[in-house]
């Protein structure tokens, strides 16, 4: 396995994004057409027909399948509809970016979005399909690690706040957020319990949204834009239920350690060489868990450095400058490419108050399931 | 001769006040019932009574179930049946239900004896469990408590024998509940008591007598089924019963149990009784039966049993009319209007070892436990070589756990933990703890409780509870 085969092959050469939120009166289609036509507009493309060869879409929710993009979009052209839990974003991004750096495209469009508001549901659906399936929800699920990593750490909720403060933040300077609004530690404690250590403010909303990036082969990159982005390396990692794995400790994610290891080497680079992130956060525990498990720093060691500042926009590492999932919601197929879009803005220096000043290394990473899905994209300034 | 093997008792550790009942606040001590909870109906509690009383033995022995309930949750779909995977007895079990009369119990009692002597048996488990519904705000609901009882009925080494019985069979509608209806009704207590329970219980237990050819002063302990605390002094008074013969019916503590009363009864007369006593038990419904049991020398081997005493002791008070509502779904909520179709049958019978009986595997190869079962070895990777594994009799520890405030439950948060059972790891629910008690390491058992009611159907799983 050459793990550096498809490094600095595939560029993005342009993004969009939607604005994230209740999008009650928007439709899947519409929140594509804003995305892709976002996107087209930032690599220059003027006729889609003729400058997109295929599509790759992400979404969990979506009832039509790939239909729906390239209905919206009335394009004419192969289409790969993708699903990989949290990851889905990412792994669409992927499938793209794989197809571009074995010779088989020159342009794609990738797409990942999802509506999860029409349900009338505030919170992720339960499916009910067996009696083990619903002794537990999604806070229920990811918080399982807290009292382990509590007990054997010293860690404790006022560490997670740190990182919901900063989020929110982080939030009200991205233009496309959600949640545009500062909270304070007196708020976070006052919030009510979803599920221990889990308050309302430990929680990523819920939202609609779609995200979209126009990825190229790197020789051909300039040709769209002056200034586009390299990916250097991309990766999913699927495992078994860690909820029966007799080895999980639960002080860390597996996903995440796994599918970094291979990124890194992909991207050949490592932690010390990341100079901005965003990461998932659906709960504040994850964002914790993925500073250590991304290599960030060392294992039990996240409160000193979420103490220190360092992952505060302005800090030595940046993370999640947008606000997050916390701040955007999560619609699941949207988030991976959301967050490449964030990525792309960073490296292009674009982000507006929210800049990493001189970022060349940014890291996006994702994770679902149980969770057994994990997406992690590296891109780099050309 | 035949008769009681092992036994074992199951009453819901919630209690409900009176005083609550009657929107006054409980005082320590007072007058209460207990009473079965959201995840709780006949069935679980039957099947926790079973457990209590197989604990030691051999369940692969049991070749008959027989089920006794008037209020179990399906009007088609046998009791026993689901008992017995539920307890993961032998597939080649005789099941029975008995219902529609609160002589069931007694009526499944003497049927599994019969089995027994006629030799079509060798060890049948009857279980007796009833979780009978009063209208809000009616008489029988401050009357109606929860709970379960199981005999192992064997030969050889019988606990008690059973020397003689007694059955009166009549027609009256003195209390009844027609199909469709959640509520049971009564004529005016004053008919039901005068010609209906005090004359039917007395002819029973007179007949027994009669038939046994012995005084009533014989007997060690009189059980007695009575619909209330003073129909109960009145049959005592009848009979004639020293004091210290009566076995206390727990008035106020536990309430009136249906099918499952005189035996609970019995029950706890056997917790205390010695070889050589004589017991006495009786139950009334349409007509009135009664039983005589001779206690051997095998009771004082029997591993100490969680009968009625033991569950006495674990009790949870409940002082909120309005959550006692919600936990028996007489208020309407969002949750319980959802119509949705419900679990995929095919599912639940596909997985059902895992489900219902909590059942596992044990790989060949490695030996690791793990659930539910699964085509390839989770630690060595081998592909289909598994022993099954019953883990829900193990005992398991807490590795992790949250408290879920968003779960459907009439008192969140819920306790949601992954234990280890023997090396298998599963995500359950934790009952019947505080949530400021529940630590890391904690060692629990596992029982049979509804998860949901999807589909308008009740759905079972286990839960763990503290050890």
């Amino acid at each position: 396995m050459s793990r550096d085969s498809i490094r600095d092959k595939v560029a993005i050469v342009g993004v969009g994004c939607c604005p994230f939120g209740e999008n009650w009166d928007q439709s899947p289609s519409d929140m594509i057409v804003d995305a892709a036509y976002e996107a087209y507009a930032d690599a220059g493309i003027e006729k889609p027909q003729e400058q997109i060869d295929a599509v790759f879409t992400g979404s969990l929710y979506s009832a039509r399948g790939p239909h729906e993009c390239s209905d919206a979009l009335k394009l004419w052209k192969p289409v790969t509809s993708v699903s990989n839990y949290c990851a889905t974003g990412t792994d669409a991004f992927r499938c793209g970016v794989m197809s571009v750096a074995c010779g088989l495209y020159d342009t794609v469009l990738v797409v990942g979005y999802d509506k999860p508001k029409d349900r009338g549901v505030a919170g992720p659906s339960v499916v009910m399909t067996q009696v083990r399936d619903l002794p537990q929800t999604p806070a229920g699920w990811f918080s399982i690690c807290a009292s382990r990593y509590f007990d054997k750490y010293g860690a404790s909720r006022d560490d997670l706040a740190r990182i919901a403060i900063k989020n929110h933040h982080n939030g009200t300077l991205a233009p496309n957020s959600f949640l545009k609004r500062e909270i304070t530690l007196e708020d976070y404690k006052k919030a009510r319990l979803i599920s221990w250590p889990f308050g309302l403010y430990d929680c990523a909303a819920q939202t609609d949204g779609a995200a979209a990036a126009i990825i190229a082969r790197a020789d051909l990159a300039k040709g769209y834009r002056e200034d586009p982005v390299l990916v250097k390396g991309v990766t999913v990692f699927g495992g078994p239920n860690p909820q029966k794995d007799p080895t999980m400790d639960f002080l860390a994610w597996k996903p995440t350690i796994e599918a970094s290891k291979v990124a890194y080497e992909m991207a050949g680079v490592g932690p010390n060489d990341i100079d901005v992130a965003q990461v998932h956060d659906c709960f504040s525990l994850t964002e914790l868990l993925t500073y250590e498990d991304l290599g960030f720093c060392e294992k039990g060691s996240a409160k000193e450095h979420i103490a220190s500042g360092r992952f505060e926009i302005g800090g030595e590492l940046p993370v999640n400058t947008d606000g997050g999932l916390k701040s955007f919601g999560h619609p699941t197929g949207a988030t991976g490419v959301r967050m490449i879009y964030e990525n792309t803005l960073q490296l292009q220096g674009r982000a507006g108050e929210r800049q990493t000043p001189g970022a060349e290394i940014a890291i996006s990473h994702n994770i679902g399931g149980y969770p057994t899905a994990c997406g992690i994209a590296i891109l780099g300034r050309v | 001769m035949a008769g009681i093997v092992s036994y074992g008792a199951y009453v819901p550790p919630t209690r409900l006040a009176f005083a609550a009942i009657g929107g006054r606040e409980a005082k320590e001590g007072g007058p209460e019932k207990a009473v079965a909870w959201n995840d709780e109906d006949a069935v679980t509690m039957a099947v926790t009574a079973a457990v209590n009383c197989l604990r030691g033995f051999d369940r692969e022995q049991v070749d008959g179930v027989m089920f006794a309930c008037t209020s179990h949750p399906f009007e088609e779909k046998q009791g026993a049946a689901l008992l017995a995977r539920a307890l993961d007895l032998p597939r080649t079990v005789r099941a029975a239900d008995f219902s529609g009369s609160l002589r069931a119990g007694t009526g499944a009692l003497r049927a599994a004896v019969d089995a027994v002597t006629a030799g079509t048996a060798r060890r049948v488990l009857v279980v007796a469990s009833d979780c009978r519904m009063g209208a809000p705000g009616s008489g029988l609901e401050m009357n109606f408590g929860d709970g379960a009882v199981a005999f192992l009925v064997g030969a050889a080494d019988a606990v008690a024998t059973l020397d003689a019985c007694h059955a009166v069979t009549d027609e009256i509608v003195d209390v009844w509940r027609t199909a469709g209806d959640s509520f049971v009704h009564s004529w005016e207590d004053r008919f039901v008591v005068q010609e209906g329970y005090a004359p039917g219980i007395v002819e029973g237990v007179r007949g027994l007598l009669a038939a046994a050819g012995v005084p009533a002063s014989d007997f060690a302990k009189v059980a007695l089924y009575a619909p209330d605390k003073r129909s109960h002094g009145r049959a005592v008074r009848e009979l004639e019963l020293a004091p210290d013969q009566v076995q206390d019916p727990l008035f106020g503590r536990l309430g009136n149990t249906g099918c499952s009363f005189a035996l609970l009864q019995l029950a706890q007369a056997l917790e205390t009784a010695k070889s050589g006593d004589r017991l006495l038990v009786a139950s009334y419904g349409d007509g009135a039966e009664a039983l005589a049991l001779t206690v051997t020398e095998h009771l004082e081997k029997l591993d100490e049993r969680r009968g009625v005493g033991w569950h006495l002791e674990r009790r949870r008070g409940v002082r909120s009319y309005d959550r006692y509502l919600k936990a028996r779904s007489l208020q309407t909520t969002e949750y319980a209007a959802s119509k949705d179709p419900g679990l995929s049958a095919t599912i639940h019978f596909r997985e059902r070892d895992a489900d219902t009986s909590l059942v596992g595997q044990k790989c060949r190869s490695c030996g690791a436990v793990q659930f539910p079962k699964q085509r390839v070895c989770e630690t060595c990777f081998t592909k289909d070589e598994f022993d099954r594994y019953r883990l829900s009799d193990r005992v398991g520890k807490v590795l992790t756990y949250t408290f879920d405030f968003f779960f459907p439950t009439p008192d969140p948060p819920t306790v949601v933990t992954i234990c280890d059972i023997d090396g298998a790891r599963i995500h359950l629910q934790l009952v019947n703890v505080a949530p400021e008690a529940v630590t890391l390491d904690m060692l629990v058992e596992f029982e049979f409780r509804r998860i949901h009611q999807s589909g308008g159907r009740p759905n079972y799983y286990w839960k763990a509870t503290p050890q």
